[in-house]
């Protein structure tokens, strides 16, 4: 504003002329910075006590490297896995009617609710080596899933893949149904319609649902800890390794916490960056 | 139901469908026959079930009774991929991540063709839309007039013997409308088997189609020739859009004795009002004029006009050039004449005028 001393208040340029819009109320600012504090914080706290000087040495070891290396894979490939079972499975829930459909659309859920812990303790009672279908698997085939790398795959898509169901099922119910249509009306049977129009409708939608997916595989704990085990080299992911570096050097802790807080940020940046543009 | 005039006779149409959809509140009955090449347009409010006739057609919706048939074969049954249809929808849902050369070659390769030839096929269609500058474009960088060409390709892409348009004017807006519909005149003129359109736009209807069957209420209440349609309306509806007064009534001779539509107003001298026409009919008829045709006079007029009735005004409003004055009485009619009449006379609502119509001017055809 002018600070001019004309006596007639003539159109004054700037904030006078336009609406206002109204400051926030601070009974939901106030508890909105506490939040944003409360997230932020720790984060913070990580990269103030981290061992700076010894960094470059400690990220190197093998250890680290070797956990950081079976996070890294086991996500990802509960991640392809899941995309093949849970992409096919989300569209079976939004696009047909079966009986009994929302009763297992409601089971679907439940991984996503239930402690995870419990979730391994289901798999080990299943797949385990005297589990449900695990004595089969160890009598007929010779293979035991406990305690291998390959469970600790089974043990993340267990907790992820819900998530990937519920993002890709949102998308689909979301996307316009009429190009599916458009696409019958030109001759393209139900499997093209999907493969050529309704996978590239909701693309960004599998996207989300990859990363939610990848991201909540690769913090996976209590399944793990359970169905797979703890042993450094084969099934000691980064969160059970920042678990049990906690009780003996907190240092080396932090440092690991550091390593997984950038790979996750490096990895959704560009994920972001990707799918944005497309 | 109206009778249907003039269906066409020749021996076998390219299209002869009876659509019956029960869905409860709402219930479709139609018969639609058209002949090779013709463009047969379906006209009416929405809601009338235009749109789910042409959705049944295309066997997106199933049918509850009835069959179609295109040239000669039973296609009832047909699941949607294997009609012999081509469709264009209402906003075109052209595929947003293909390029348009591919959406036209999309029909194609689903029908067994290799990538080369489909694309081969699309290029051709689109060069002949006049669209080869555009084969790379993505759906979103074309024009509304452009996205129609698109579509309508795609759609003949497949060598379809039904072409079904859903609304193709209405994602447009005003000021292409004329150019894009002269062109998809021309291009819906090549196409030799039978297209049905969509549309609640009259003067779509009228410009693109061969034949208009207007649809109310789930049934066709009027089939013709757009210029008969518009010269003689059979419901009130049909009267609105063309923009006729329309009366229904009895005649003997040249005069046509109308039923007492609202219990008559003020002014009338009693009995039912006439109408003298320049037809002679017996029986049930319509009667229709256009409000220019209706003058308005201050005095009861001497001379020439044979109608004359004396009504009360019920509202003025502008229309076009001229000003409209709706007039209650018997019979209720919608009259224009100039803004200077209007001044001359010093209309106001309420007020009472005579107006006159020539019999000349007035249609009287079977009711």
């Amino acid at each position: 504003m002018t600070p001019e001393h004309t006596p007639v208040p003539a159109p004054r340029r700037g904030r006078a002329l336009r609406a206002r819009p109204g400051r926030p109320p601070w009974i939901l600012v106030l508890p909105a910075l506490a939040g944003a504090a409360f997230l932020v914080l720790p984060l913070a706290g990580l990269l103030v006590r981290a061992p700076w000087s010894t960094m470059g040495s400690r990220v190197t070891e093998p250890e680290v490297l070797a956990a950081l290396w079976l996070s890294l894979s086991t996500a990802t490939a509960a991640t392809l896995l899941s995309l093949l079972l849970g992409v096919p499975l989300a569209w079976l829930l939004a696009r047909t009617d079966f009986p009994g459909r929302r009763l297992v659309r409601a089971l679907v859920t439940v991984p996503l609710v239930i402690p995870p812990v419990v979730g391994g303790v289901a798999l080990l009672l299943v797949l385990g080596r005297n589990g449900l279908l695990g004595r089969y698997l160890d009598a007929w085939f010779g293979v035991t899933l406990p305690f291998t790398p390959a469970a600790v795959v089974l043990a993340q898509m267990f907790v992820a893949m819900p998530f990937l169901v519920i993002s890709v099922e949102g998308a689909l119910r979301g996307a316009d149904r009429r190009y599916e249509e458009a696409a019958a009306t030109l001759g393209a049977s139900r499997v093209t319609v999907f493969v050529r129009v309704t996978l590239p409708l909701v693309l960004p939608g599998i996207g989300a649902g990859a990363v939610l997916c990848w991201a909540r595989a690769l913090g996976e704990f209590g399944a793990t800890i359970t169905f797979a085990g703890n042993f450094p080299g084969t099934t000691q992911t980064m969160p059970l390794a920042v678990y049990v570096a906690m009780q003996h050097d907190p240092e080396a802790a932090i440092v690991l916490s550091l390593v997984l807080l950038l790979v996750c940020l490096a990895v959704l940046a560009t994920l972001r960056e990707r799918w944005t543009n497309a | 139901m109206a009778p249907t005039d003039e269906l066409p006779a020749a021996p076998e149409p390219a299209l002869d469908a009876r659509l019956c959809l029960d869905r409860g509140d709402f219930n479709l009955d139609v018969e639609l026959r058209a002949r090779p090449g013709e463009i047969l347009a379906l006209l009416g409010p929405n809601g009338a079930g235009k749109s789910s006739a042409l959705r049944a057609l295309a066997g997106l919706v199933p049918l509850t009774d009835g069959h179609v048939r295109v040239d000669g074969r039973d296609e009832t049954a047909t699941p949607v991929e294997r009609r012999p249809i081509g469709m264009v929808f209402q906003d075109y849902l052209l595929f947003p991540h293909m390029s348009a050369l591919d959406n036209v070659a999309f029909g194609p390769r689903c029908q067994g063709l290799s990538r080369p030839r489909a694309r081969e096929r699309a290029a051709g269609l689109l060069a002949h839309m006049g669209l080869s500058e555009h084969v790379r474009s993505r759906p979103r960088g074309l024009s509304g007039g452009q996205a129609q060409r698109v579509a309508l390709a795609r759609a003949l892409a497949v060598r379809p013997r039904l072409l079904l348009l859903d609304e193709p004017m209405a994602a447009l807006d005003a000021s292409t409308r004329i150019d894009v519909r002269a062109r998809l005149r021309h291009l819906l003129e090549e196409f030799d088997g039978a297209t049905v359109l969509v549309t609640h736009d009259p003067l779509d209807a009228m410009v693109l189609a061969d034949r208009v069957a207007v649809i109310e209420s789930g049934r066709t209440v009027q089939q013709g020739p757009p210029a008969e349609v518009a010269r003689r309306p059979r419901t009130a509806y049909v009267a609105r859009l063309v923009g006729l007064n329309l009366f229904r009534g009895t005649a003997e001779g040249t005069t046509v004795t109308l039923e007492a539509a609202g219990n008559g107003g003020p002014g009338g001298s009693g009995g039912p009002a006439r109408v003298e026409a320049h037809e002679a009919h017996h029986g049930p008829a319509l009667v229709a004029f256009p409000p220019r045709a209706v003058a308005l006079y201050p005095r009861r007029p001497h001379g020439s006009p044979r109608n004359v009735w004396r009504l009360r005004v019920e509202g003025i409003e502008r229309f076009g050039d001229q000003v409209r004055v709706h007039l209650a009485g018997r019979p209720s009619l919608a009259a224009d004449i100039s803004p200077a009449a209007l001044a001359e006379l010093g209309l106001t609502r309420g007020d009472e005028v005579w107006a006159g119509v020539k019999a000349a001017e007035v249609e009287c055809y079977p009711g």
